[in-house]
Formats: structure tokens, C-alpha cells, sequence
């Protein structure tokens, strides 16, 4: 087996994919979160600063998901064939939501109708929120396992989607995100909608504690064998023990008014919880649970060896690059969010 | 209807409504970055006036063209999961390629191009267009690689055998610089600058007829003139080159674009014609042994039909094919006729004297559209039955688990949202058009001039 600094290709390309899904999931998150809680403002000017707060850089975010697809694609292309095509309902929904959330940024402000701006904002929130619960939706289907047959191909059918589970990972999703988004806005606000998004904030977090609490119950009980790995790795609790001290630490610095630490915070947690998942899960990118062998894995479903290393060294390249615009245009909006001829 | 026509059908018409948009916004990424450029040279407020109304535009039409975009990257796995894990070791790397540099590059430096005018200063600025306007180009780049390595495949092997089986990368430059990469790129790249260069000169052209704007119009049509006429000259000799490739690599498709079937003999060009699929017979108006000419330098030259090739292994579309591809040719020559009778009018100092050609260029924003339309549908339908030429077979590449009732489901539901994304797209550009270029006035009257360019403002201003 090929390895590189000790790990094989495989299992470097699996945390490279990895990376970039908690990548998006913690950019894009806070804009979906956003979005989600945007009809909980209820002044036209409020409306106006919230999605300006994510206009200059939603997109930019959005770009983490198509990387996270190609990464997929390219590494590990017998599993994306495998998700996609059987997760083809929910994904058009999910498609169409990604359609509508994005053109009604870019037409609310083209009109100065009332109707014009009200109907977008709702088209906006709904875009969102679907968007959030269908993510949720096909990542608890993903850590569960789907029904496959011996091609590795999806053998169960739509309202398999729809278990308990999966829904209780869903709404965990659109709370964690509304959390994350409602914190990222009080840093982009001032007096009274800054006053409204702190009390906004602490509420999703109460939400997103409950959903979370809940749903970690239930896969205690219910889905034993998620939890295995730490069970027989006692070293490995400081993962979920420091997911809780992150999650706590988010309404303590919610409460001494630190927002920017918040943030932090709820970004640490949703890495945390997206590593924990991925370790749950290796070496299955799809687990199969009627018939285990016909799991997909990160070695039965990659791509050649001299593909990883290209990709590798495509990532080596690009990270940093995308690592430093990002991190320029950031810059460049940071602080309260500021309404000039330009904004939406 | 089979999964295949519902799935292919599907495919050619997210893909071709998506098309409409990323040539636009590299072609306007060039004028973007040649309007700025000449501000930032002349201090000129007429060329910010353009060039922050074109930004405008550019921002409705970027938007549509990312959603719309996404959509492509997730269907080869939704529809097409037996053609993903067939090409994904090579498809794959070039899409990730596309995200990491391409997509990423533009969307970044697209916040400040729309939102960082006042925010940054003028070299970050145009920085940023440049940023832009080089990102949609990257954007292109892999995926035509992509696409080439699908119509020519070099720098691979197969492994596996039967359903299992699928290509790996032996030489990742060789795949990348396939025979057909380079010179269908430069193609797809001069097809979108022209896509964004007539858009300018058609808006401009409106303006003229309407009297708007004048005093902008006139320079910014006299530059997306050169353009245009510089880059449809451009894309006769690069037309050319792919036909060319095509010849070589890909005679059946050749032999469908002119409608040519026997096996072996001198082949006729058509101006226009008519295929009749059933009798294998091609009638119209034709220059005997242009063809042969074009492709081997003599009227005489025999070349390779239809016929040589099992009817299994040839498309069967035939006249479609040998349509859409006269359309493209009859739109590209037409392009280069307006634009170099503009360029002699304008010589002549008559360039503005003439209302109906201003009508005709008003209108020619739709030659490069229908152009590059024509040209793809030409490239995709002339390389069936194959997905990836000679190796893996369309009927062959879907995805075994998805039934037609789930493709109808999705077909109506982006056929509802794209009619609908369509008419609302018409309407505020129509509405941006009609708004024109705004005046901001200098540093200190900057308040008064912002309102004047956001809906918004200027509703609340003309409230109060």
C-alpha cells in the first residue's frame, strides 16, 4: 500500500473530503442559518442588513459544497454514483432550494415593490430552511446506511429516507445552522436588531441544545453500534467531551457579549461533530446494514493511487490559495455591516 | 419513454439553459476589465458609469449562471452513476480541479467586484475584476478538458471488465492535453467572449436608437465593436482547427455534420440542406467536394462516411446534426459580416447614421447565443451513440436505479423552475437596461448619487 507521512492515499483523501465538508458546513451554515431565521425580522430594514451581512460571501461559501462534490467525484466516485442516484429525490429538492435561495438574494433589492421584497424574503427563508433539513436529511441516511445490493448500487426506495433518525438529525441540522447564523449576525449588527439577534441567539441555542440531546439519546439507544468505536476506545472520549465543552461555551459567550468566541465556538462544534461522524462511520462511506458486504468504503470505492496523489498535490496548491482570498474578502466586509448603492 | 431519452433529454436542457449564462459572464468579464481599464487610464466618470452599470448586469447574470451550475455538477451522479464510476478517476480530478481553482477564485473576488467599488481602492478593485473575469476563463478550462477527454481519450487505461469496468489516469498532462483540449477550448473561450461582446454592442445599440445615454453608448459600442470583430475573425480560423480534430479523431460525427454517408468518396459542403435520416440521402445547396477541400486540401480527396461505420456505432440523428451545425457556421459567418460592416461603416464615419442596422445589432445578441447552442448540441449529438468516444456507451452509462417516473419528477420540476428563473431573469434585466447607466457625481455628492442607482433608495428618496 502506497502511504504518504505514514497514512495511506485513501484515508488522506477521505480527511481532504472531510475537511472540505466541515469546511462548508461551517460557511455555508452560517449563511443558510441566516437565511433560515430571516422572516423572524420583521422590519424591512433589518431584512435588508441581515442579507446584506451574507451578500458578499455566501457565494463564496456555496463554492465549498461544489469542491466537497468533485472531491467525491474524483476520490471516490463509486460512492458518489452510489448517494446520488439514490438520494435522488431529496437532492432535486435540495437543488431546486440551492436555485431559488440564490436568485432571490440576487432579486429581492432589483424592485422597490413591497410584494416584490416580501415575497422573496419568504421565497428566501423556505430556500433555506429546505435546503438545511434535506442537508440533515441525507447525512443522518448517510451515517445509518442505506439498503445496497451486490453492485454497491441503492436498493431501498424513497420513504426509506424518512426514519426517525434521519429526521432527528435534520432538524439538529437547521437548529445547529439557525444557532450559527443568528450568532454570525449579531457581529454584523447594531442597536435594536443587534439587541433582537442576541435574544434570537439564545433561543436556536436552546433549540439546538434540545434536538441535539435528543437525537444523541437516541442513537445511544437505538443505533448501538454508531457509538462502537469509542466504546472500545476510551482515549478517543476527549472528542465528544470537548464537542460538549464547545457547545457549552457558546451561550457563555453569547451571555458576556463575545460574540466573535461564539462564533468560534459553534464553528469548533460543527467540526467536532462532523469528525465525530466521520469516525463513526470509517471506513464506510456507505454502510449497508441488512448486508455489510456490500458497504461501500474508502478502498472498494476509490479511485486509482495516481489519482489521489494528483488530487493531493491539486489540494497542496489550492488550499492555501483559496485559503488566502477567502480569508482577504472577509476582510474586506468585516465588521458591522454597512448599506451603501451597491448592497442588495 | 426510456430512462435513456428522459435521462439524455434531462441533461441537454439544464446543461443548455446553464449555457446561456457563464458565456455571458466571460464575455462580459472581458469588457468589465477593458471599460475599468481604460477609467483607471483616462479617469474618464464616462467609462465608470459603464463599467458599474455592466457590473450590475454581470451580478444577475453570475447568479443565475452559478445556480444553475451547481445543478450539472451533482446530475452526472444522479442520472449518469454508471458513466461518474466509469470517468470518475479522470472526470472526477478535473471537476475537483474546476472547484479548488476556478470557482473559487471567482466567487471570491466576485464580492468585492459588486459590493467593494467605494469599499477598496480603485487597484484592488480592478484587481478583482481581473480576478474574476480570469476565474470564469479557468472555469472553462476543465471542464471542455473534461468534455474533450470524453469526445478524444488519451492518458488512460481501462480496468475491470463489464460493468465493472472503468478508466484510470496513466498520464494526467496526456489527459489533460488530449488531441482535442486545446483547440475546443480556445473555440468555447472565443464563442463566450463574443457572447458578452455582442451583448454590449446590442444594449448600446438600443440605447443609440433611443437616444439614452448617448454620450456612453457611442464609445462603449465602438469598443465592444473591435472586440467582437476581432474575436468572430478569430473564431473562423479556430472553427476550423476543431473541424479539423473532428475529421481526425471523430470521423463519423464529421460525416453527420455534412450529412455525408458513403463510405469512401469525395465529400460535399452544403450552404444548407436537408437530411432525410430514413433514406440515408442529403439534398440542398452544396459546393461538390468542399468537404474533401476543407479537410484534406483537394475537391478530390475521398472521405471517410457514415456508411463505413456499423449503425450501431454511428449517430442517428443525422439531419439534426447536419442543422444545428449549419446554424452554428450561418451564425458565426454572420457575426463576422455585421461586425466588419460595422468597422467599415464606422470608417466611413457612418457608423451611427443608420437606424436599421442599429436595430440589426440590437437583435445580434442572439447570433453568438444560438451559435454556441448549435455548437454543442453538434459536439454532443455528433459523438453518440458513445458518452466517451469509442469506450463506454451512453445507453450503457446510467444510473441503473433511478426509473423514469423519478427523472419525469425532476424534468417537469426544473422545466416549471427554469421557464419561471427565465422570465424573471428577462424582466429585471429588461427593468436594468431600461434603468441605464447612472451618473454618481463626485466624492461629495456621492449620496445623491447612489440613491439614484438603488431601486431601494430611490423609492425611499421619492417618498420622502
Amino acid at each position: 500500500m502506497n502511504t504518504f507521512l505514514g497514512l495511506d492515499y485513501n484515508l488522506w483523501w477521505f480527511l481532504v473530503f472531510g475537511a472540505v465538508i466541515s469546511g462548508y458546513a461551517i460557511l455555508d451554515g452560517f449563511d443558510l442559518g441566516a437565511g433560515s431565521l430571516h422572516l423572524f425580522l420583521r422590519k424591512e430594514e433589518s431584512r435588508r442588513i441581515a442579507m446584506n451581512a451574507i451578500g458578499p460571501i455566501w457565494d463564496g461559501n456555496e463554492v465549498w459544497l461544489v469542491i466537497g462534490g468533485g472531491a467525491l467525484f474524483a476520490g471516490f466516485p463509486v460512492a458518489y454514483a452510489a448517494i446520488f442516484s439514490a438520494f435522488y429525490v431529496p437532492f432535486m429538492v435540495f437543488l431546486v432550494g440551492l436555485i431559488f435561495r440564490a436568485v432571490s438574494i440576487e432579486f429581492r433589492s432589483k424592485e422597490p415593490w413591497s410584494w416584490w421584497r416580501k415575497a422573496w424574503d419568504i421565497v428566501y427563508c423556505f430556500a433555506s430552511i429546505v435546503i438545511s433539513l434535506s442537508l440533515g436529511l441525507m447525512l443522518g441516511n448517510v451515517v445509518e446506511g442505506l439498503p445496497l445490493n451486490s453492485d454497491r448500487e441503492f436498493a431501498g426506495d424513497l420513504l426509506s429516507f424518512f426514519n426517525p433518525f434521519a429526521i432527528m438529525v435534520s432538524i439538529t441540522t437547521l437548529a445547529l445552522f439557525m444557532m450559527h447564523g443568528a450568532i454570525f449576525l449579531t457581529m454584523k449588527t447594531e442597536n435594536r436588531l443587534f439587541v433582537k439577534l442576541h435574544v434570537l441567539a439564545n433561543n436556536f441555542i436552546v433549540f439546538f441544545v434540545v434536538s441535539f440531546v435528543i437525537t444523541t439519546l437516541y442513537t445511544l439507544l437505538y443505533i448501538p453500534h454508531l457509538s462502537d468505536f469509542f466504546k472500545s476506545r476510551p482515549g478517543w472520549f476527549t472528542i465528544p467531551l470537548l464537542m460538549i465543552l464547545s457547545i457549552a461555551n457558546i451561550p457563555r459567550q453569547v451571555k458576556i457579549g463575545k460574540y466573535r468566541f461564539a462564533f468560534i465556538s459553534s464553528a469548533i462544534t460543527i467540526a467536532l461533530l462532523l469528525i465525530m461522524v466521520a469516525i463513526e462511520v470509517f471506513p464506510y462511506l456507505l454502510y449497508s446494514p441488512q448486508h455489510p458486504g456490500n458497504s461501500i468504503t474508502v478502498y472498494n470505492a476509490a479511485s486509482s493511487t495516481r489519482t489521489m496523489k494528483i488530487l493531493l498535490v491539486m489540494a497542496l496548491i489550492g488550499t492555501p490559495l483559496v485559503g488566502v482570498y477567502t480569508s482577504f474578502v472577509f476582510w474586506t466586509f468585516k465588521g458591522k455591516v454597512r448599506l451603501d448603492e451597491m448592497s442588495y | 419513454m426510456n430512462v435513456e431519452i428522459l435521462a439524455r433529454v434531462q441533461f441537454a436542457f439544464t446543461i443548455g439553459f446553464h449555457y446561456i449564462y457563464p458565456p455571458l459572464s466571460i464575455g462580459l468579464g472581458l469588457m468589465l476589465v477593458i471599460l475599468e481599464g481604460l477609467f483607471l487610464k483616462t479617469g474618464d466618470r464616462i467609462y465608470e458609469m459603464a463599467v458599474r452599470f455592466w457590473i450590475r448586469i454581470f451580478a444577475l447574470i453570475f447568479g443565475i449562471g452559478v445556480a444553475t451550475g451547481i445543478i450539472m455538477e451533482f446530475e452526472f451522479g444522479t442520472n449518469w452513476a454508471t458513466y461518474s464510476k466509469y470517468v470518475g478517476d479522470i472526470f472526477g480530478s478535473a471537476l475537483a480541479a474546476e472547484g479548488i481553482f476556478a470557482f473559487a477564485l471567482e466567487s471570491g473576488f466576485l464580492g468585492i467586484l459588486i459590493f467593494g467599488w467605494n469599499r477598496v481602492g480603485r487597484g484592488v478593485h480592478f484587481f478583482s475584476t481581473i480576478m474574476v473575469f480570469v476565474g470564469s476563463l479557468f472555469s472553462a478550462v476543465w471542464i471542455v478538458v473534461a468534455n474533450s477527454w470524453q469526445q478524444t481519450p488519451a492518458g488512460y487505461h481501462i480496468v475491470g471488465q463489464g460493468m465493472n469496468a472503468r478508466a484510470e489516469i496513466t498520464d494526467f498532462w496526456a489527459m489533460v492535453f488530449n488531441p482535442s483540449s486545446v483547440d475546443r477550448l480556445l473555440h468555447v473561450w472565443v464563442g463566450a467572449i463574443l457572447a458578452g461582446g455582442f451583448m454590449v454592442l446590442s444594449v448600446n445599440a438600443w440605447y443609440l436608437l433611443h437616444r439614452k445615454h448617448m454620450e456612453i453608448a457611442r464609445p462603449t459600442f465602438r469598443i465592444a465593436l473591435v472586440v467582437v470583430a476581432t474575436f468572430s475573425l478569430l473564431q473562423l480560423f479556430l472553427g476550423d482547427r476543431s473541424a479539423g480534430i473532428v475529421a481526425r479523431y471523430q470521423p463519423a460525427k464529421l460525416a453527420a455534420m455534412e450529412g455525408h454517408f458513403d463510405s469512401s468518396a469525395r465529400a460535399d459542403m452544403y450552404l444548407f440542406g436537408y437530411v432525410n435520416n430514413r433514406t440515408q440521402n442529403t439534398s440542398g445547396v452544396k459546393i461538390p467536394g468542399g468537404l474533401s477541400f476543407l479537410t484534406y486540401g483537394s475537391f478530390k480527396a475521398p472521405v471517410t462516411g457514415l456508411r463505413a461505420f456499423k449503425p450501431a456505432d454511428r449517430p442517428s440523428q443525422v439531419n439534426s446534426i447536419f442543422q444545428l451545425y449549419h446554424l452554428m457556421v450561418a451564425c458565426g459567418l454572420a457575426m463576422i459580416f455585421l461586425s466588419l460592416l460595422g468597422c467599415w461603416l464606422w470608417w466611413r464615419d457612418a457608423l451611427f447614421k443608420h437606424r436599421w442596422l442599429l436595430w440589426v445589432f440590437a437583435f445580434s445578441v442572439l447570433l453568438p447565443q444560438l451559435a454556441n447552442q448549435a455548437g454543442w448540441f453538434t459536439a454532443e449529438m455528433g459523438r453518440q451513440p458513445w458518452v466517451v468516444y469509442g469506450l463506454l456507451r451512453t445507453s450503457d452509462a446510467l444510473s441503473r436505479v433511478v426509473s423514469a417516473n423519478q427523472i419525469i419528477f425532476s424534468l417537469i420540476l426544473f422545466t416549471i423552475v427554469y421557464i419561471v428563473l427565465f422570465a424573471l431573469f428577462l424582466f429585471l434585466l429588461n427593468r436594468k437596461i431600461q434603468h441605464g447607466p447612472v451618473d454618481y457625481g463626485t466624492k461629495e455628492t456621492i449620496e445623491d448619487g447612489s440613491r439614484r442607482d438603488n431601486p431601494i433608495l430611490e423609492h425611499e428618496a421619492s417618498q420622502s
